[in-house]
């Protein structure tokens, strides 16, 4: 009778879940567009919409594993969404690849404002590895544009090959200006 | 010698698995695929290089290379192209897989399958247009963007901006696109594309992505269904294109490591040992022993960690958000036991051609010999549950079923494969050190559906467990970790191959006069899957797709390179 051993594991697993990381302002790339009295309305509830536009997966790795019980960022009030009209934060990955750029675009417009831009990942900040950041600019090749900031206005970004959870986390809630503690 | 065809003279190259090489000509292609195919071989991977500047006979023109495998070990057959009419026989009607690679191979290098049944694009959507190919050497990037593609500038002026080549190349008209005055290839509309469409009464199409409903990567899925029954599922790739290949030949060995373990993020150690393989198999070197012990600690930890990930998440897709909890608790143990030792949860970079950039020492090892029995007394009674827990066994028994006998046509690989009694696994097969001390047991089941990629998975799981605990046995104490491999010898060429947690990654390396990366083709073993995730949906409801689509887990990035 599996419900029994479940229930049993349950209660041996016990509480995982860690305090989440403070707001880290640095992460922050655009003045604060939204008022605080939005923000703090967002920050009891917030629905993300995650686009990958065009990375290797590692950064989607560390994104779910956010909600994992160590993390459990749903415990924050904080949920991924199915759907950008249900969504007050897009939650990028890049690099933005050319077939991605319309995808994104739409994903982006069909949000309803207030809305925020969380870019995740060296890839989304400059480009990363996957063109020349040299003469070219802003990480630009045949198949790739590069950052998410030339394509979408981008609020906060995470930096790192992939960012930890821990990171992710404290993008998102600097992004929300949230004073959680 | 892996096979004996009367005009194919091959050569065995240097490295750690068994690769044969050879010329071969135009005409005995088909028959050599033929008698691979008969012996129970499989095709691993087909891509083109332009030779037009290399030295000798094949500096005239294009280069197509298929590489076969059979019980033997991996054949390597490289064919010289026309540079005006690069056309080679088709091969997909012996290894269907060949099908998306021929159309990619267009797509990138303009190299052509002659009487090939299916020439629609395939990685080419609208960020350079038709008839221009960006692996040529002679590619202009800025010249070639079709602006349909960013929808920031909207004028569509390419039409006046002509290539000297593309002109002159072989330029193949698709459904949804017509051929302009220049003779570049415009669409109709932007991104056409020709799906094969489903007619009869009651049938709609569900048309899915690029962005999909969870946090996965971007693909589209084309249903043609009747009420919730899936007749036919179509897939469409390519949205992550982002020009590996092409960035490939602009970087140095050790910057090309770093790539390498980005094609596919989730299988970074695999895509690592695979690109430093063949890099030393062309320097004919051999890395220290201790760092094949710890590259082999650091491949079982991915299969670990991915397996773990997968068996969560297909709890989760049957609404058992208990299985989801418990397996990425303990893969969070594993990626936080990674961060402590090496230095990286998903271990990239940890792999460097010649050797490895981590190593454990003796605390080390006890904290993992401690994960291990944690992870096998959790897992054993997890194992349990999912096993008896009627209700997820009932979504996954007979569900996604691809059976042996298609599987084998198909050339399924990997856990996919091995769920449907293809009995493949490079770590058994082609052992290369420090697997042939360890004795892999293969798990194979035959009923090819999500209960047997379940299974497959819990065996794998156990068995790498299992490994990992010898191989920490076998690690010294203080090993050399790496030999210097500074530059690669020139006009060299060489294979890597490594079974990943998904199954076979192999990564070729071709360098110019000087040891440059003239050519790196990295192949992810979702090339052979993809296509049987199309069949394994058939008859199903669409609201099991998902179940399904994860139960096989397959790569977007690492396909669309």
């Amino acid at each position: 009778m599996p419900t029994y051993q479940i229930i049993r594991q349950i209660i041996r697993t016990g509480i995982k879940t860690e305090a989440p990381p403070l707001p880290d302002e640095a992460m922050r790339v655009e003045p604060q567009r939204l008022q605080q009295e939005i923000l703090r309305a967002f920050g009891g509830a917030l629905s993300i919409r995650q686009v990958d536009a065009g990375s290797c997966n590692g950064c989607e790795l560390e994104i779910r594993a956010l909600n994992n019980a160590y993390y459990n960022i749903e415990g924050l009030g904080i949920k991924f969404v199915a759907s950008p009209r249900h969504a007050d934060m897009l939650l990028v990955t890049g690099p933005v690849s050319r077939h991605m750029v319309t995808a994104l675009k739409r994903a982006f417009d069909a949000m309803p404002e207030p809305k925020l831009v969380v870019v995740v990942g060296d890839c989304g900040c400059d480009g990363g590895i996957f063109a020349a950041n040299g003469a070219g600019g802003a990480g630009e090749s045949y198949a790739s544009c590069g950052k998410v900031s030339g394509v979408i206005p981008v609020d906060v970004v995470v930096s790192g090959c992939p960012p930890t959870p821990t990171a992710i986390l404290q993008g998102i809630l600097t992004a929300i200006g949230a004073q959680k503690t | 010698m892996p096979i004996t065809y009367h005009n194919l003279h091959l050569t065995r190259l240097d490295g750690a698995i068994p690769v044969w090489e050879g010329e071969i000509k135009p005409g005995d292609l088909p028959p050599v695929c033929q008698n691979v195919a008969d012996g129970g071989g499989r095709l691993l991977a087909l891509w083109g290089s332009d030779a037009r500047g290399d030295a000798g006979e094949r500096g005239n023109g294009f280069a197509l290379h298929v590489v076969l495998v059979n019980e033997a070990g991996l054949i390597c057959l490289s064919m010289a192209l026309d540079a005006v009419q690069p056309v080679y026989p088709d091969i997909s009607r012996i290894f269907p897989a060949a099908s998306r690679m021929q159309r990619a191979a267009y797509d990138l290098l303009g190299i052509y399958a002659h009487e090939g049944h299916d020439h629609r694009k395939w990685v080419r959507h609208g960020a350079w247009h038709g008839g221009s190919f960006p692996l040529r050497k002679d590619f202009d990037a800025a010249q070639n963007r079709d602006p349909l593609s960013n929808s920031l500038s909207k004028t569509t002026s390419h039409s006046t901006r002509l290539q000297e080549t593309a002109a002159k190349s072989l330029v193949i008209p698709q459904a949804g696109e017509r051929t302009n005055e220049k003779g570049n290839l415009e669409p109709l509309e932007p991104d056409a594309y020709p799906f094969v469409q489903v007619e009869g009464q009651g049938v709609h199409e569900i048309p899915v992505g690029p962005i999909h409903a969870g946090t996965i990567e971007p693909g589209h899925f084309r249903f043609s269904v009747v009420g919730e029954k899936v007749l036919r599922l179509e897939e469409r790739f390519g949205y992550t294109h982002k020009g590996i290949e092409k960035r490939f030949e602009s970087l140095t060995l050790q910057q090309g490591a770093k790539l390498a373990g980005r094609v596919s993020g989730d299988s970074t150690v695999a895509y690592a040992w695979a690109y430093a393989m063949a890099a030393e198999s062309i320097a004919a070197v051999t890395p220290p022993d201790q760092a094949l012990w710890l590259r082999a600690l650091f491949l079982e930890r991915e299969r670990i960690a991915n397996h773990l990930g997968d068996l969560g998440d297909l709890g989760n897709d049957v609404a058992l958000s208990f299985g989801f909890a418990q397996f990425w608790i303990l893969k969070e143990q594993v990626l936080r036991n990674n961060a402590a030792l090496f230095g990286h949860r998903y271990l990239m970079g940890k792999i460097v051609p010649g050797g490895v950039a981590a190593d454990l020492t003796e605390a080390g090892k006890q904290t993992l010999r401690e994960e291990c029995a944690m992870l096998e007394r959790e897992v054993r009674v997890l194992r349990g549950i999912y096993e008896e827990h009627a209700g997820m066994q009932d979504r996954f028994i007979a569900a996604g079923r691809v059976e042996p006998k298609l599987a084998a046509q198909l050339g399924l690989c990997g856990l996919a494969g091995r769920a449907s009694a293809q009995a493949w696994d490079a770590r058994v097969q082609f052992a290369c050190a420090p697997y042939d001390r360890l004795d892999v047991q293969m798990a194979t089941y035959r009923n090819g559906d999500v209960a047997a990629r379940v299974i497959v998975r819990f065996d794998e799981l156990f068995e790498s467990l299992r490994l990992q605990r010898e191989i920490l046995d076998h690690l010294a104490h203080d090993g050399e970790l790496a030999i210097p491999l500074e530059r690669l010898p020139g006009n060299g060429f060489g294979v890597g191959m490594v079974e990943g947690w998904r199954g076979e990654v192999l990564v070729a390396i071709h360098t110019d006069v000087q040891g440059n990366l003239t050519r790196v083709h990295p192949h992810d073993p979702s090339w052979q899957n993809w296509p049987a995730v199309e069949h394994a949906i058939m008859g199903n409801i669409v609201p099991d797709f998902p179940l399904i689509n994860k139960s096989f887990n397959l790569s977007y990035s690492g396909q669309d390179l």
